[in-house]
This record gives C-alpha cells, sequence and structure tokens, in this order.
C-alpha cells in the first residue's frame, strides 16, 4: 500500500476532524492532495506529532483529533505512547505509518524493519485499541472503525517506502500554525 | 502497597508549602488549566495540588520533551499551560523546545527548578545548575527567578503576559531559597 492512497482513502473523513501530522513525506503528500485549514503539519520536533494531539484532544474533548505518525518520529518518543495510553483520549485516533524506514531523510531502515513491532509496542504501552493492517481497503475500514469507537486507538499502517519527490511545499510553517488556531477558535464558537 | 510506616518522601524533606501555594495559586490566575509534569523532590506540593484541583487536568509525562508537545497542543487549541520540571528536565525537553516551540512561536510557560545551585546537597544535581542558566541565555528564552515569596504572583504574571505577548516560551527558574525551608 502506498501512503499517499492511503491518505486519499479516507481524505473525506478528516474534514470533520482535526488532523496533525509529522514532518516530511507525510506532510507533502496530504497537502498533495489537499490543504484545509483543520490540519496542522509539525515540521520538525519528531517524536512530538502525537504528544500535540494529545494536547488538542485534553484540551478540547468535543474534537475528534487524527494523528498521522510516521515509525521514525515514534520510536523518537516511545515514552509518549504511555502518556497517551495513561490519558486514554477517546477523541484521539493514532495512525501510524510504517514504512520501516525515514524516508524524509534518505530512506535509511529504523528498527521496525528488523521486526520492532509499533502496534505490539503500543498495546503494551496501554493502548486499548492497537492493529496493523497491510491492505488499502483493509486500512480504510479499520480507520473508520477507530473513528467511530470513541476510544484512543493507534493504527498501524504498513506503507511502501515511497513518497513524493520534494518535502518543502508553499504553506508557511507559521502561515499554518496561526491558520489552524485561528481555525479551532472557530469551531469552538460552532462556526 | 504502601507498608503502615511508609511516610509519603515529600513530608520527609523540607520542601515549601508556603512558596509551593503561592506559586500554584499565581499559575491558576493567569489562567492556566493544564499541567504537565515529571517530579522532583522541590515540585512534590506543586504537582499534587495539580492532581487535587479538579479545575486543573495534570498530566504525568514520562519525559520531559512531550510535555513541550502537549503545551503546544493546548495552546493551538486555546487553553493555556505549564510545564514543570526541574534543570535537567529542561535540558532533556531542548530539540522540543527548539524545534516545535520556538520553531512554531508558541507561548510556552516553563517552570524549572533550579537544581544545583548554592545549599545544594546532592551531588548528582551540581552539574546543571551551572549550565541551566546559559543554556537559557543561548536559546535566548526570555527568563527569570524566583528566589522569595514577593517574586512568585508578579513574576508568573509577567511571564505569562510576555509568553503570550511575545509568543514564546518563556521560563521561570524556582530557586532554592524560595523552594527549600531549611
Ligand atoms: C531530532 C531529529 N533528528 C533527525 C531529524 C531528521 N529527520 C527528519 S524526517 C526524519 C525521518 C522521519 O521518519 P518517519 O517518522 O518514519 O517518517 P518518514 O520520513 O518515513 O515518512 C528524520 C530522521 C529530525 N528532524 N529531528
Amino acid at each position: 500500500m502506498r501512503r499517499l492512497d492511503a491518505l486519499q482513502a479516507v481524505y473525506p473523513e478528516l474534514e470533520r476532524c482535526v488532523v496533525v501530522t509529522i514532518m516530511g513525506a507525510v506532510a507533502a503528500e496530504l497537502q498533495s492532495i489537499g490543504h484545509r485549514p483543520n490540519f496542522f503539519y509539525l515540521q520538525h520536533a519528531m517524536g512530538l506529532a502525537s504528544s500535540v494531539g494529545l494536547g488538542i484532544a485534553l484540551g478540547r474533548p468535543e474534537l475528534q483529533v487524527v494523528v498521522f505518525d510516521g515509525d521514525g518520529s515514534l520510536l523518537m518518543n516511545l515514552g509518549g505512547l504511555t502518556t497517551l495510553a495513561r490519558y486514554r483520549p477517546r477523541n484521539l485516533v493514532h495512525v501510524v505509518f510504517d514504512n520501516e524506514s525515514l524516508l524524509s531523510v534518505g530512506g535509511f531502515p529504523t528498527a521496525t524493519s528488523t521486526g520492532s513491532d509499533l502496534a505490539e509496542i503500543a498495546k503494551a504501552a496501554g493502548v486499548p485499541h492497537t492493529a496493523t493492517v497491510r491492505g488499502l481497503e483493509e486500512f480504510r475500514e479499520a480507520f473508520l472503525a477507530a473513528q467511530k469507537r470513541d476510544d484512543l486507538t493507534t493504527l498501524v499502517a504498513k506503507t511502501d517506502a515511497v513518497g513524493p519527490s520534494g518535502y518543502v511545499t508553499d504553506l508557511s510553517l507559521l502561515e499554518n500554525r496561526y491558520e489552524f488556531a485561528r481555525h479551532l477558535k472557530q469551531l469552538g464558537r460552532g462556526e | 502497597m504502601l507498608s503502615a510506616s511508609f511516610t509519603p518522601y515529600s513530608l520527609a524533606v523540607p520542601v515549601s508549602v508556603e512558596s509551593s501555594t503561592a506559586i500554584y495559586r499565581a499559575l491558576k490566575e493567569t489562567g492556566v488549566r493544564i499541567v504537565s509534569a515529571l517530579p522532583e523532590t522541590w515540585l512534590v506540593h506543586l504537582i499534587r495540588m495539580a492532581e487535587d484541583d479538579d479545575e486543573m487536568t495534570l498530566v504525568r509525562l514520562a519525559k520531559e520533551e512531550e510535555g513541550v508537545g502537549i503545551s503546544t497542543g493546548a495552546h493551538l487549541a486555546g487553553v493555556k499551560s505549564a510545564m514543570l520540571m526541574q534543570n535537567h528536565g529542561f535540558l532533556a525537553a531542548i530539540n522540543g523546545i527548539v524545534s516545535c516551540g520556538q520553531l512554531y512561536r508558541i507561548p510556552l510557560l516553563m517552570l524549572i527548578s533550579q537544581r544545583g545551585s548554592f545549599g545544594e546537597q546532592d551531588p548528582w544535581q551540581c552539574e546543571g545548575g551551572g549550565v541551566t542558566e546559559h543554556v537559557l541565555e543561548a536559546l535566548r528564552i526570555p527568563f527569570d527567578r524566583l528566589e522569595a515569596a514577593e517574586h512568585v504572583g508578579k513574576r508568573i504574571a509577567k511571564a505569562q503576559t510576555l509568553a503570550h505577548s511575545a509568543s514564546r516560551p518563556v521560563a521561570l527558574l524556582l530557586c532554592r531559597d524560595l523552594m527549600w525551608d531549611d
């Protein structure tokens, strides 16, 4: 499964969510499908996308938060998984695109390529619902189920180590950050 | 299970309840509703207060850097937050502070216990004390020291104001003379 196709398959569902992605390839791919004001791309700070998602989920329990994480990024903040599990935000779906590599910086393999299992790690950390999916339809169904579940899910989607040719887009980091915050504020006013 | 003779560590050490109460009150007065923390001795009362307060969400971290992400998310979601950590925790959080807090101009209020200064008795705390202020300066993080009771309310309020007007991380150092009753 290509990650771009996976993103495309769930893109319509993202409209009513608040989305946080990691840097690099995922951010560029989601923007290539179409940026929306409810998407925030954490363009550095590896590992913290899930923590940012947790902060939003705890601060605004009425919002449905989706985090698009990566294997390399998550491996940098495994402790954060235990915090996520501990507070168990029911309004957060944590998707990990596991391409077994640090694709955005040359594609060097991560430890998931030699057997580390992120869904099992998440489960052992205490995340109540975890799964590993490999096919596109399987991903879409698991994502929809997670959204409906009203509980914390970590969904590991095994994807091919392919991505866009470049990662810099014309959306500036601060423009994205302020637009996103303003959008969340408006959501609070029921607009 | 705890044995009957268990004495909570916090009762066995002279961390100032009065100063901790004043700090906690000041945080609440500036509108803080989420506190993320990683315990250390000087912070025990502050953490308990957050824990016992229905109006506060306490997030217990596995590592301090997570707190930067949580505060970032909280800010983007329109909620004021603060981080409680010791200076070694601040050192452990630096990339998050730079690559998330500073890069994205997040008003991040960090309360950092300044271990390893004059009077420090724990040998292992002594390196951090000597580098913390230099690192804060190198990172261009505005900071001030809380050393006496009269500093607490005003400096916390001012730190919070600057964090928001500058839209940047700021730090307050919780110093020994304030935190330790000896
Ligand atoms: C602390 C830190 N170290 C290294 C980097 C360089 N870096 C940028 S993206 C990336 C790989 C991210 O890997 P993953 O989360 O698996 O996502 P992918 O690139 O595979 O989509 C790395 C190592 C960084 N941004 N921050």
